[in-house]
C-alpha cells in the first residue's frame, strides 16, 4: 500500500466497569532490514515501530515494535470502560509518518 | 538426462506416496458434490479445509482478516472518479453489493465484443480503458487487488458456477489440457499434486486440491494479497517450469479449468491461506 | 610520569576497549539471553504460571505466527502488569515486542502475529507493578514447505 491504513474494531457503546475488546489493523509492508531484494543488497528497514492506544487523552495500552512483527501488525488488546469518551490510536513509522484514527465510546 | 529429471521426479512422487505423518482423513473434510458428470473429483474440497485451525481463524473474523485491508481500499476505489470520463465504478454499476453479486462465481466468462472469455481483472481493466478513458491497472497492483477483493467478496457463499461449453469450449479444453500436462524439471503436472495426492503432505505442506474459491487470497508467506495468476506462477517455479504470464491467454484457460474443477464450492473471497 | 611504550600502548588499548564495550539494553543487545538482561536489569525471572502464552503447535508459515499473551493478575492501581517483552531465541534478532498495559487496561491480555525465522521459542517476561518478573515460553515448530511454502 502506497500510504499506510489503519483499521480499528471497537464497540460503539459498553457499560461502565466492562472490559471490552480492541482490534487493531494498519497496513504496512513492516520491511525488516534483514531482507535481500532483487538487486541482492538489504532492503533497508522501514517498519512501524511504536503504537499507542489513548482513551480521553490517557493511555491504555502501547507497543514498542521490533522487525519481528508481521506486515499489517494486527494488535487485539482490552480496556476496563470508566466512561463514556473517544479512544485516539496512533502508528509511528521509522520514516516519521504517525498514523492516527479516532473512535467514539458511548455508555450504554 | 531425461533420466536423472524422472529418477528425481520419482523420489518426490515417494515423498509424496509414502504414508505421512499427518495426513489427512479425506472423509472428515467438508466437501460438495460436483454437477458435472465428467468430473474428475467425488467430493470437491475448499483449500480452507486443508489448513490448520490458526490459519481458519485468521479466514473466519472479517476483522482478523488482513485481506480485508484491499477489500476497504477496494471500496473506496469504487467510487472514486478515475479517467478522462470523470466516471467511478458505481456511476454504471451503482452499489456493489447489488450489481457484482454473483460476478466472482461466474468469472472467467465470455466476452461478446473481445470474442474470448475473460477475468475478473481483464473485465476491470477493460471497463477502465473503454469505459472510463482511464490506465489500465497492473495485474499485481494493490489497486486492482484492492478492486478484485471488493468485488469478488460480494459473491462470498454463493456456488462457484462457471459456464464452460458453447463458445467457451476451446478455453476449457486447453485449461484442462495444461492441468494435466507434466511440465518443468521436476517433470510434473498439477493434477500430480492436486488431483493425485491432495491430503498428502509434500514435505511439510499440506496439499489441497488447488482450488480457487477463495481468490485473491491472503497467503501468509506472501504476507500481503494475491491473485490466482501470480500462484499459478509460483507453482509452476516451485517444479522449476518456466511460467505463463498474468493475464496470459494460459492462464485465463488454466483459471476457467480451474474454477470448474472448484463448481458449487462456495467463493470464499478474500480467503486466507498458508 | 614518564611511560615506557608498552605501558603507553597498554593504557591507551584499555581506554580503547572501555569506550568500546556496547552498552546493556543498547543495539547490540541481540539474543534472547542478553534482551532478558535488559529489560529485567539482571533481576530474578520466575518461570510460572502467572504468564501464559498461546501460540500454534506447528506455524504454516513462519512470516505470520497469531500469538497470544496473558498474565494473571487484578490489574488494580496497586497490582497490575507494567509491561511485558516478547522475545524469539531462534529469529536473527531476539526482539519481538514490548507491550505496556496500564490498570485501565482491564486485562493483561494481547494478541498479535509475529515472524518465526525457524523451529524455535517464544518468551514472554512480565513485568508486574511489584517490581517481580515472571516468564512463560512456547515452542513453536516453523516448517519449510515442499510447495511454494
Amino acid at each position: 500500500m502506497a500510504k499506510s491504513k489503519p483499521r480499528v474494531k471497537v464497540p460503539k457503546t459498553a457499560a461502565v466497569g466492562e472490559v471490552i475488546t480492541i482490534k487493531t489493523l494498519i497496513s504496512h509492508k513492516m520491511e525488516s532490514g534483514l531482507r535481500k531484494g532483487k538487486d541482492g543488497n538489504l532492503v533497508p528497514r522501514q517498519i512501524i515501530n511504536r503504537f499507542t492506544a489513548e482513551f480521553e487523552g490517557q493511555q491504555i495500552f502501547a507497543v514498542d515494535i521490533d522487525p519481528a512483527i508481521s506486515a499489517n501488525p494486527f494488535l487485539e488488546f482490552t480496556m476496563k470502560v470508566p466512561g463514556p469518551g473517544e479512544f485516539t490510536f496512533t502508528w509511528v513509522d521509522d520514516d516519521g509518518s504517525v498514523y492516527t484514527k479516532k473512535s467514539k465510546l458511548k455508555i450504554g | 538426462m531425461k533420466k536423472i529429471l524422472t529418477a528425481s521426479a520419482a523420489i518426490l512422487m515417494m515423498a509424496l506416496t509414502m504414508p505421512a505423518q499427518a495426513e489427512m482423513d479425506i472423509d472428515k473434510l467438508k466437501g460438495v458434490t460436483p454437477t458435472a458428470e465428467n468430473h474428475p473429483l467425488a467430493k470437491i474440497i475448499s483449500g480452507y479445509e486443508f489448513r490448520n485451525k490458526e490459519t481458519q481463524m485468521l479466514q473466519d473474523d472479517d476483522f482478523d482478516n488482513p485481506a480485508y485491508i484491499w477489500v476497504d481500499a477496494g471500496e473506496e476505489l469504487w467510487s472514486t472518479e478515475d479517467g478522462a470520463a470523470g466516471k467511478s465504478c458505481a456511476e454504471c454499476h451503482g452499489d456493489a453489493s447489488d450489481s457484482m453479486k454473483g460476478v466472482k462465481a461466474s468469472y472467467p466468462k465470455w466476452n461478446d465484443a473481445k470474442g474470448r472469455p475473460l477475468t475478473l481483472q481483464q473485465q476491470v481493466n477493460d471497463c477502465r480503458t473503454e469505459r472510463m478513458q482511464a490506465e489500465e491497472w497492473g495485474w499485481e497492483s494493490d489497486e486492482m487487488l484492492g478492486m478484485a477483493a471488493y468485488v469478488a467478496s460480494q459473491s462470498r457463499g454463493m456456488p462457484v458456477a462457471v459456464k464452460t461449453d458453447g463458445q467457451m469450449t476451446p478455453w476449457f479444453e486447453k485449461g484442462k489440457d495444461i492441468y494435466y500436462t507434466r511440465v518443468g524439471q521436476l517433470d510434473m503436472s498439477c493434477a500430480n499434486c492436486h488431483e493425485d495426492n491432495y491430503g498428502k503432505n509434500i514435505r511439510a505442506d499440506m496439499l489441497s486440491q488447488g482450488q480457487i474459491n477463495g481468490f485473491p487470497t491472503y497467503r501468509l508467506k506472501w504476507q500481503k494479497l494475491g491473485s490466482v495468476h501470480r500462484r499459478f506462477k509460483g507453482c509452476m517455479k516451485n517444479i522449476r517450469a518456466k511460467p505463463y504470464g498474468v493475464g496470459s491467454d494460459e492462464f485465463v484457460a488454466l483459471e476457467l479449468y480451474v474454477a470448474w474443477r472448484g463448481q458449487n464450492l462456495p467463493v470464499e473471497s478474500p480467503a486466507v491461506r498458508q | 610520569m614518564k611511560l615506557n611504550r608498552r605501558q603507553a600502548l597498554a593504557l591507551g588499548a584499555g581506554a580503547l576497549f572501555v569506550t568500546l564495550t556496547p552498552f546493556r539494553g543498547g543495539a547490540l543487545a541481540s539474543t534472547a539471553d542478553e534482551e532478558i538482561k535488559a529489560f529485567t536489569g539482571g533481576a530474578t525471572v520466575m518461570e510460572d504460571d502467572i504468564v501464559s502464552l498461546t501460540a500454534p503447535e506447528i506455524a504454516e508459515n513462519g512470516n505470520t505466527v497469531p500469538i497470544g499473551v496473558s498474565v494473571d493478575s487484578p490489574m488494580t492501581s496497586d497490582n497490575y502488569v507494567r509491561r511485558v517483552r516478547i522475545l524469539a531465541d531462534g529469529n536473527p534478532r531476539a526482539a519481538v515486542a514490548t507491550m505496556h498495559f496500564s490498570p485501565l487496561s482491564g486485562s493483561a491480555e494481547a494478541n498479535t502475529r509475529m515472524r518465526l525465522a525457524k523451529t524455535q521459542n517464544i518468551i514472554a517476561i512480565a513485568e508486574l507493578s511489584d517490581g517481580t518478573y515472571h516468564m512463560a515460553k512456547a515452542a513453536v515448530k516453523v516448517t519449510i514447505g515442499g510447495c511454494g511454502g
